[in-house]
């Protein structure tokens, strides 16, 4: 075991930057959510160009504003959504590792193209796992840098573990890993996310389901951690309400007024509405990068079908 | 198994690609938690390390699995066989009850005399209702170590408030609809409040993290104001309690 030490500070903190390993499992059922990072693959990617392993807690920084200055050399690499990142002023090149040396300037300033992007440290961030997880989940007050699920605020300091070779005397020499163009998502493209057809599927109209599936949905406002409501011609369910019952990711859940909420990582773990289904993994990551106004669609697919996506997806992150 | 769920039950419907939800029973009853309870440890065994997490819930099991090592199919398969070999748990009538103190007060439960406008009895008549029986909890949800137990006497039945509060302190005890439950933590809410409780109600370095789980027996023992403060409570009213 390798003790942390002090890797970054935070000079500005933003409106929402939070540290997310792959989430918290096993204690759903006392009412703790998942958490985790709302988008996987902006996440997984940026810990992978910089060696690290699947679940190696990365923050997540959601519209901008973070601004954090190294305390020692490190190797970073910034992915996910593009919110005009510079280093000492300089635009920084997103989906591709980087040194950073004691003193330089990070920062983050509005989403030019997706919502959150994803700054992992190689060798991660360190932090005090709490009910199993370092996931930041806010409302739980649970994980995160400081074990409180806070938030980040200016003046925090942001740990890191070492790699054995890094003793931070000298400066992290490493090639650059650099992700493949078709790895760098273009996240003002209209989105289709897969959906896996729920129980109550049939419960809702004909003409109700052929909106669902064939009419574009806009991202409405109220959209956040917990859930990203569509905007869109109500749909009707002769169901209204039922007992509560757990609830996946991705959970397409239609409430009384017919406008669907996709529900994600800091959801309730049980609710009572009707779903049309559950989105894959990555549908809710790509949700997750869109922006309140722009038009996504719900495209049904077979499991078999998102269950090799999301297996080939995982495949390249060791 | 005829005879013990509804016609068409136990039933698996799709969860998205890592999950199945196993619906038992189509009604709330405190008998359903004994096969609840049963099927979770029956889970526990048949998945191991390939279980990713379980959400138990009034009438259905959520069993989360991991993607990578199972396929639905074989997730399935698995469920199909704990379904198959499964006993309720024992009901026995000297299961243990875990005893949760209140001090029922109008200072900290507001709504003490809304409950007691409503079915026509005295506070001390609702105090006597709420305190006399054992619940069951049926799941645990809205925030950590919240727990649904019911249910209620008829006559406390009481609908949510028009406007959920937005900051209730922690501890107190609730009624909303034929259910009631204790706050762990300051949230919002729109139950009705009728005491308070110096329990800790999820505390994350104790073994199990929720002092209340799922098929849990639970009865509220009226206690007095010294005791309450005795055991921790935080006294303060409504209005000055943050």
């Amino acid at each position: 075991m390798i003790d942390a030490v002090d890797g970054l500070r935070v000079t500005r903190s933003g409106p929402l930057a939070l540290l997310q390993d792959a989430g918290r499992c096993g204690v759903r059922r006392l009412g703790v959510t998942q958490g985790g990072p709302a988008d996987l693959h902006g996440w997984a990617w940026a810990n992978h160009l910089v060696g690290n392993a699947w679940g190696t807690p990365a923050l997540e920084v959601t519209f901008g504003g973070l601004e954090l200055v190294a305390e020692r050399a490190l190797v970073v690499a910034v992915a996910g959504g593009d919110l005009a990142a510079t280093l000492d002023g300089e635009p920084l090149t997103g989906w591709r590792s980087l040194s950073l040396q004691a003193g330089q300037r990070l920062a983050f300033a509005t989403p030019v193209n997706g919502l959150r992007a994803y700054l992992a440290v190689a060798g991660g961030f360190a932090a005090p796992p709490v009910l199993g997880s370092v996931a930041c989940v806010v409302r739980e007050g649970l994980g995160g840098h400081d074990g409180q699920g806070h938030r980040l605020a200016e003046g925090d300091h942001l740990r890191v573990t070492p790699r054995c070779a890094d003793t931070g005397r000298e400066a992290v020499r490493e090639p650059p890993r650099e992700a493949p163009a078709e790895a760098r998502v273009d996240y003002r493209q209209p989105a289709v996310l897969p959906l896996l057809p729920g129980a109550q599927v049939g419960e809702f109209s004909g003409e109700s389901l052929y909106r669902a599936f064939n009419m574009p949905w806009r991202v409405d406002d109220r959209a956040d951690r917990m859930g990203v409501r569509l905007a869109g011609p109500p749909l009707h369910c002769r169901v209204t309400s039922m007992i509560s019952e757990g609830i996946g990711l991705g959970a397409v859940q239609v409430p009384p007024d017919g406008q669907p909420i996709a529900l994600l990582n800091d959801r309730q773990t049980i609710g009572g509405y009707p779903r049309l289904g559950a989105l894959t993994p990555l549908a809710c990551s790509r949700l997750a990068q869109c922006l309140p106004g722009q038009e996504v669609r719900l495209k049904a697919v077979p499991t078999e079908r998102a269950l090799a996506d999301y297996r080939r997806f995982r495949s390249t992150f060791a | 198994m005829s005879g013990t769920f509804p016609q068409g039950l136990p039933r698996l419907e799709p969860a998205g690609l890592d999950g199945w939800m196993v619906r038992l029973f189509d009604a709330i009853d405190e008998a359903n938690m004994s096969w609840l309870t049963a099927l979770v440890r029956a889970c526990e065994a048949a998945f191991g390390d390939e279980l990713i997490d379980l959400v138990p819930s009034y009438t259905t099991l959520l069993v989360i699995f991991d993607p990578l090592r199972l396929s639905p199919v074989e997730a399935r398969r698995r469920l199909v066989e704990c379904l198959a070999g499964l006993t309720p748990d024992e009901e026995t009538s000297d299961a243990p009850v875990k005893e949760l103190p209140v001090w029922y007060d109008a200072s900290v439960g507001p709504e003490l005399a809304r409950l007691a406008e409503l079915s026509g009895m005295s506070r001390d008549e609702v105090i006597a209702c709420h305190s006399d029986r054992s619940y069951r909890v049926f799941a645990l949800g809205f925030a950590p170590g919240f727990a649904f137990m019911g249910s209620v006497d008829a006559r406390l039945e009481a609908p949510r408030l028009e406007t959920p509060r937005r900051r209730v302190p922690a501890g107190s005890v609730a009624v909303a609809g034929r259910q009631t439950s204790a706050y762990p933590a300051v949230t919002p809410g729109g139950w009705n409040l009728i005491g308070r409780t110096p329990a800790v109600l999820f505390d994350r370095d104790r073994e199990g993290f929720s002092l209340l789980q799922v098929g849990d027996r639970v009865r509220f023992v009226p206690i007095e104001r010294a005791e309450f403060e005795r055991l921790g409570g935080d006294p303060r009213p409504m209005e000055e309690s943050r």
